[in-house]
């Protein structure tokens, strides 16, 4: 049986805690907003960007750009994007839990952003080619780097394809953990597969004819890069939406589940002193009885 | 027909009016698009682009992009686009300054992502100078 003092001691730890959780809930909605603005005007580009180059596969030979055809080599490199910080509920776990249930053939090799994404590939232990912190808020510049370096591997020949492995964000509460083929660029990804755009369809063959200036070679070899550092760019973006949201909305859990937690101790807390009183109470009387 | 003009950056939706023309940097030379024009990609370079509207004239200063033209729809996508009437002079003059002497100690061969990124900002200053003080003497 706890004594009242106990009771008293543990009520107070667990308001300093929901003190924190609270504040760090408040931090967490101010990032959230931005980070989702900026994921949402992010859209519009990549959206565009899609309807362009989907328009355009239609005309493109084949072999006109490595990026339209597989590697010749076997392996495959796997881009995953975590958060740097914990405390964000079961969102690292979540998409930690979809890379592991990914079949994935052959020998696979990764490439991480965040923290949380190098510990895990650690403890796996599986092969980690390169790391990128990335600041928050994302910057454009700092992801072309990571996306840079991916296309320089892919170059080489010696992976098959690039798979993405990140956080998609639907709304604050819905998020999931997504896998997505980087390169080669498909036209059936491209089509509408890609979740944070709106469904496009492929024109009809014969309904754009396309003018390439100064020709379509020099045209492709300027958008698809572009097109991959985009993409990498809005995952990291989502990603970054959802790590805010998903903690935000672990943190409102915990304030909630304190202030429950204060309720009940408190409720305890005075059941015992009432009891207290009572047997005092008691004591005092038969005491009295004894007396006369 | 109207032309319907769109420009997006990756940050935001700048621009996107039916307009009555507009006269872009293209890959090889200042390109004008009027409605029904036929189909055309092109890569867009840092320059200046003029969008006429019912006599009115828009300037911008863009960045490096992609040009989609279909004879309803002109798509510009690029990395940054700014309104003629926002570019600040100082800020501009300082970026140079900034930029010239990042590259002075920077080595060249050794740390060429930011040498680059150097010479564009430089390129991207020039341009938004040069747009401000040709407005002026007119």
């Amino acid at each position: 049986m706890p004594s009242t003092r106990d009771i008293r001691r543990r009520i107070k730890s667990v308001k300093n805690t929901a003190q924190i959780t609270k504040a760090m809930q408040l931090v967490a909605a101010a990032k959230m907003k931005k980070a989702q603005d900026q994921a949402s005007h992010g859209r519009a580009y990549a959206e565009m960007l899609n309807k362009i180059l989907v328009n355009l596969k239609v005309h493109a030979e084949e072999g006109i750009h490595p990026f339209f055809a597989e590697g010749k080599g076997d392996k495959t490199l796997v881009l995953l994007i975590a958060s740097d910080k914990g405390l964000c509920g079961a969102l690292n776990t979540n998409l930690f839990k979809k890379l592991i249930t990914t079949q994935i053939e052959g020998e696979v090799e990764y490439v991480t952003i965040g923290r949380k994404a190098v510990q895990a590939i650690n403890r796996l232990r599986r092969t980690l080619l390169a790391d990128f912190p990335i600041k928050d808020p994302a910057k454009f510049a700092e992801v072309r780097s990571v996306s840079r370096f991916i296309q320089e591997k892919y170059l080489t020949g010696e992976y098959k394809k690039v798979l993405a492995v990140f956080n998609n964000f639907i709304n604050t509460v819905t998020i999931l953990p997504s896998v997505e083929q980087l390169l080669p660029v498909n036209p059936v990804t491209l089509g509408g597969k890609r979740d944070f755009g709106v469904e496009i369809t492929p024109p009809a063959a014969d309904s754009l004819e396309y003018k390439f200036e100064p020709s379509a070679q020099v045209v492709f070899e300027t958008i698809l890069p572009q097109y991959v550092n985009d993409t990498v760019y809005q995952m990291v973006l989502e990603s970054r939406a959802s790590e805010h949201s998903s903690r935000m909305v672990a943190m409102k859990n915990a304030s909630d589940n304190a202030k429950q937690m204060i309720k009940d101790l408190s409720l305890e807390y005075n059941k015992l002193r009432q009891a207290a009183i009572t047997n005092e109470l008691l004591e005092i009387t038969t005491a009295k009885m004894a007396l006369e | 027909m109207p032309l319907k003009l769109e420009i997006v950056t990756p940050e935001a939706r700048i621009y996107s009016d039916e307009v009555d023309s507009v006269v872009l940097p293209g890959y090889e030379g200042e390109m004008g698009v009027l409605p029904a024009h036929s189909n055309l990609v092109t890569t867009l370079v840092p320059g200046e682009l003029r969008i006429t509207k019912g006599g009115k004239t828009i300037e911008m200063a863009v960045g490096e992009g992609l040009v989609e033209v279909t004879g309803s729809v002109t798509r510009i996508l690029t990395d940054a686009a700014i309104d003629s009437d926002k570019i600040d002079e100082a800020a501009a003059e300082e970026a140079i300054a900034r930029a010239k002497k990042a590259l002075e100690t920077l080595k060249p061969g050794e740390q060429q992502e930011e040498v680059a990124a150097a010479m564009a900002a430089i390129q991207r200053a020039t341009i938004h100078l040069n747009i401000k003080r040709k407005r002026r003497t007119i």
